[in-house]
């Protein structure tokens, strides 16, 4: 017959004050199975643990169940002092009594009966506990970083600099993201690559970071600690050991007239180019479809220039394997392009553009150097309109979120238009200006008071072209709604951010989940923003959802302290509360029929196959089998599992009906 | 600014920012007399903000700016300090020098007119001298006829007024001042 300590808490009075604590304690006491109970004022003191870890010895107990707070708070404790006395942590069993009982009921015989069946039932429970042994996982000490705009920079250089080893890939042929396109930024108007260019740098040169440009993730197997990645390394053409970086190649390339990424649409590259002249690496790749040999099979005109021969046109991609401890998802995001907008010319209209397009025209390193001009005509705009929330808060459009940066970049637009137009108008139409953040409403404060930006409360309607201007109708709704039509020369529309293209693909790869606008899930809104839901992968910046510079940068910190705090360990300890399949040996076999009904429930990909095989060698079939590492404990399996065949542990079927049958029996 | 607002001085006269304002509506909130004006003093400050000749017409032809009893609640309690009373006096100024006076201000401007009087002439107020300005100015003599007995009878209306001694002091205070408003607008 087995012999379970019972120990009720008072909590000081939280517990006692509505529950008649004597009165459990007595009546369980008296239960089959039940060596000794008593209550104490505080059990979780160190008299009171003292308590258990000696009635364990005395009366040589084999379960334990302890009357008090919610486990949330406590079952460490206790599960530690059983532990120290001997027993297997985790045939010590929990009872709130204090948030399922007394706290949320008066003082009544109910109250204290409910609570004498709360106790009942851990003490059945715990009589069919078994001792667990907690799951240890080696952890590889390598992290890897997708994308590698400024999140992925930060996280990258900080995980780096704790001396783990880091691997940054990027899709595009240079790191620098969105970051390296901007031309000033909010609120202090630093130039962004003025500030950027030094960590890209960094990046390229720290001896723990390998860097992968061009590169995309392929696929990631494995859980936290031990995860697979293989990258697939995009064929640059150009052999990477060799070349010099002496841009001739880019010179005298013919096809000149592709829009360039880079610069939002707005200038051209070629097709074997750098994205921008600080890039890193600084060295070319081939645009394969643009590129004339790829297309036509004659030119070759780059190869003729090279000095040193490191064009290479049969290079295919390449799949590298890297072994991981960690990732940290830092992909970004994207802006709405003005096609998105039928209201406004569906992007037909050339003077009509986005911020970022903007942002690449008020850049120094970009297409008029810095200059605000009509990409129509090339001449300056007198008249300005920015068009903020341009489908932010649009549920009609499908993106009912506030973009969050738009205010910002948009006050600084026009700021910028104004000190570099002097004798220019700007008018900016807002719903609300969103400048939380240090000294970002006196940015806005700034642009209104001090550039004479004119601002108006209200939404356009519409955009049309007539007599080569722009015509702006819009409303002024601080007036009751009078209407307002400019006559722009230019119009910049806010657009909303967005997921980065191909963030579900990638998000499925990971087993990460996403919310319905494509931006990764984090998982916790307020306690955990940097944790996805699958252990060992972390999110940075605005891939999770739209962010500034600042915001960004912070949560990548956070993110690679996350990874350190992580390989700190040389083994990760879980607590054994998994799922497991059973098996009856001998011989070895098991319920489970093999239908994997599981392994399509599972979130985590816990599920993998084993074969049972006979003394002979043959198989007789193949059944799940839980990876440890992976399993979250969700249970999901279990019901799905048409055969029984899973339990989780520490929550079996069999411990799940003795609670419930000691509630019924009674 | 200066180039948006070109259709007033305001800000060169009274240092009125009208930028300054971002629409809190605290002024409204809190104004007396907003529900009987035709533009409250926060629809006003957006008139003003747009810069167009238009929004400004409108409020020197509105009765806003002559309802207006310069209380100052609204610059007690504006949270960016703008001085809408200070305001108000200009664009009074201006009504009238522009001629754009709201029919709601004849007794208002006749009241004035005939208080002033009283002040410059007396040095004190002087009531049944204001009194009769006023109702020669405006023809309304029925208006409050009833309770003037009482008033009297309370000794509230003296038939003679109460002069200062220097009164010629007083008429250079005035000549002073209204010496100094034409070269300030000048």
């Amino acid at each position: 017959m087995s012999k379970i300590g019972v120990f009720i808490c008072h909590c000081g009075e939280n517990i006692s004050a509505t529950v008649d604590v004597e009165r459990v304690a007595r009546e369980v006491g008296g239960m089959e199975g039940v060596a000794h109970a008593i209550d104490y004022k505080y059990m979780c003191s160190d008299p009171g643990q003292t308590f258990i870890k000696e009635a364990v010895k005395k009366y040589n107990l084999d379960g334990v169940v302890v009357g008090a707070c919610s486990p949330r708070m406590h079952e460490p404790t206790f599960r530690r002092a059983c532990a120290e006395a001997g027993l297997n942590p985790y045939l010590c069993e929990m009872a709130n009594l204090r948030e399922h009982c007394s706290w949320v009921h008066e003082k009544s015989e109910e109250t204290t009966e409910k609570a004498i069946d709360l106790v009942k039932m851990l003490v059945q429970k715990v009589k069919k506990n078994k001792p667990l042994d907690s799951i240890k996982v080696p952890v590889t000490k390598r992290a890897l970083v997708i994308g590698g705009g400024i999140a992925g920079i930060q996280a990258s250089l900080d995980i780096a600099n704790t001396g783990h080893k880091v691997i940054l890939v990027e899709r595009d042929p240079s790191i620098g993201g969105h970051m390296s396109q901007l031309s000033e930024t909010f609120p202090t108007l630093d130039c962004s690559q003025c500030i950027l260019t030094p960590r890209m740098v960094e990046v390229a040169q720290h001896p723990n970071i390998k860097l992968y440009t061009y590169a995309e993730l392929e696929s990631l197997e494995g859980f936290i600690g031990n995860f697979t990645a293989k990258i697939r390394l995009k064929a640059k053409s150009v052999d990477y050991s060799t070349c010099t970086g002496c841009g001739a190649c880019i010179q005298k390339c013919p096809v000149k007239k592709i829009p360039s990424e880079f610069n939002a649409g707005l200038g051209t590259r070629t097709a074997i180019y750098v994205p921008f002249p600080q890039a890193v690496p600084n060295k070319p790749v081939i645009d394969r479809v643009n590129c004339n040999y790829y297309k036509r099979g004659a030119c070759k005109i780059c190869e003729k220039t090279c000095q040193v021969g490191s064009i290479q046109w049969d290079r295919e991609d390449e799949i590298v394997t890297e072994e991981v401890g960690a990732v940290v998802l830092a992909t970004g995001f994207d802006v709405k392009g003005a096609d998105f907008f039928p209201e406004y010319g569906y992007g037909k209209y050339k003077d009509v553009l986005t911020g970022l397009q903007f942002e690449r025209m008020a850049s120094a390193s970009g297409p008029t150097f810095g200059e605000i001009r009509r990409p129509s005509d090339g001449v300056i705009p007198k008249k300005i309109v920015f068009i903020a929330c341009a489908g932010s808060r649009d549920p009609a459009k499908g993106i009912p979120y506030c973009s969050k940066i738009c205010c910002m970049y948009t006050a600084k637009h026009a700021m910028l238009y104004q000190h570099k137009v002097h004798d220019g108008e700007s008018t900016v139409f807002y719903m609300d200006i969103r400048a939380g953040g240090k000294n970002y409403e006196e940015f806005v404060r700034r642009a209104i008071e001090e550039d004479t930006v004119n601002y108006v409360r209200g939404r356009v309607a519409r955009v049309y072209e007539k007599d080569g201007k722009l015509i702006v109708k819009g409303v002024d709704t601080l007036l009751g709604g009078q209407q307002v039509e400019i006559e722009a020369d230019m119009v910049v529309l806010a657009t909303a951010g967005v997921a980065n293209c191909g963030s579900e693909q990638l998000a499925q790869k990971l087993h990460v989940s996403y919310d319905p606008y494509h931006f990764f899930a984090e998982a916790h809104p307020k306690l955990k923003p940097v944790e996805t839901n699958t252990a060992g992968i972390f999110l940075a910046g605005a891939c999770q959802a739209p962010k500034d510079i600042p915001e960004t940068v912070g949560m990548a910190s956070g993110a690679a302290v996350k990874v350190a705090a992580l390989f700190s360990n040389d083994e990760l300890v879980r607590e054994p509360l998994v799922a497991v399949v059973n098996r009856l040996a001998p011989p070895l076999y098991s319920t489970c029929v093999g239908c994997f009904m599981c392994e399509t429930a599972c979130p985590y990909n816990a599920i993998e196959h084993e074969d049972i095989r006979g003394r002979d060698g043959s198989l007789i079939k193949t059944i799940a089998k839980v990876n440890e590492g992976l399993c979250q404990g969700c249970g999901t399996c279990v019901a799905f599992c048409r055969s029984k065949s899973i339990d989780i542990q520490g929550y079996t079927h069999e411990q799940v009906y003795a609670e419930v049958m000691s509630l019924l029996n009674d | 600014m200066d180039k948006k607002h070109k259709v007033s001085d305001l800000q060169s006269h009274t240092g009125v920012e009208v930028m300054r304002c971002y629409q809190c509506g605290k002024c409204t909130a809190g104004c007396v007399l907003a529900s009987d004006m035709n533009y409250p003093p926060s629809y006003l400050m957006r008139l003003l903000q747009t810069g167009t000749k238009e929004n400004y017409d409108k409020i020197l032809h509105s009765n806003s700016i002559w309802l207006c009893l310069n209380c100052e609640n609204c610059l007690g309690r504006c949270p960016m300090e703008i001085d809408i009373p200070k305001m108000m006096d200009y664009l009074r100024t201006r009504s009238i020098s522009e001629n754009k006076m709201h029919p709601d201000s004849k007794p208002i401007i006749a009241f004035h007119r005939s208080f002033l009087d009283s002040i410059k002439h007396t040095g004190r107020l002087y009531e049944v001298g204001l009194i009769a300005a006023f109702k020669s100015r405006t023809f309304r003599f029925a208006q409050d006829l009833n309770i003037a007995p009482m008033m009297y009878l309370k000794g509230k209306l003296h038939l003679l007024p109460e002069k200062i001694k220097d009164r010629r002091h007083m008429k250079r205070i005035f000549a002073q001042t209204i010496e100094n408003a034409k070269t300030e607008t000048k």
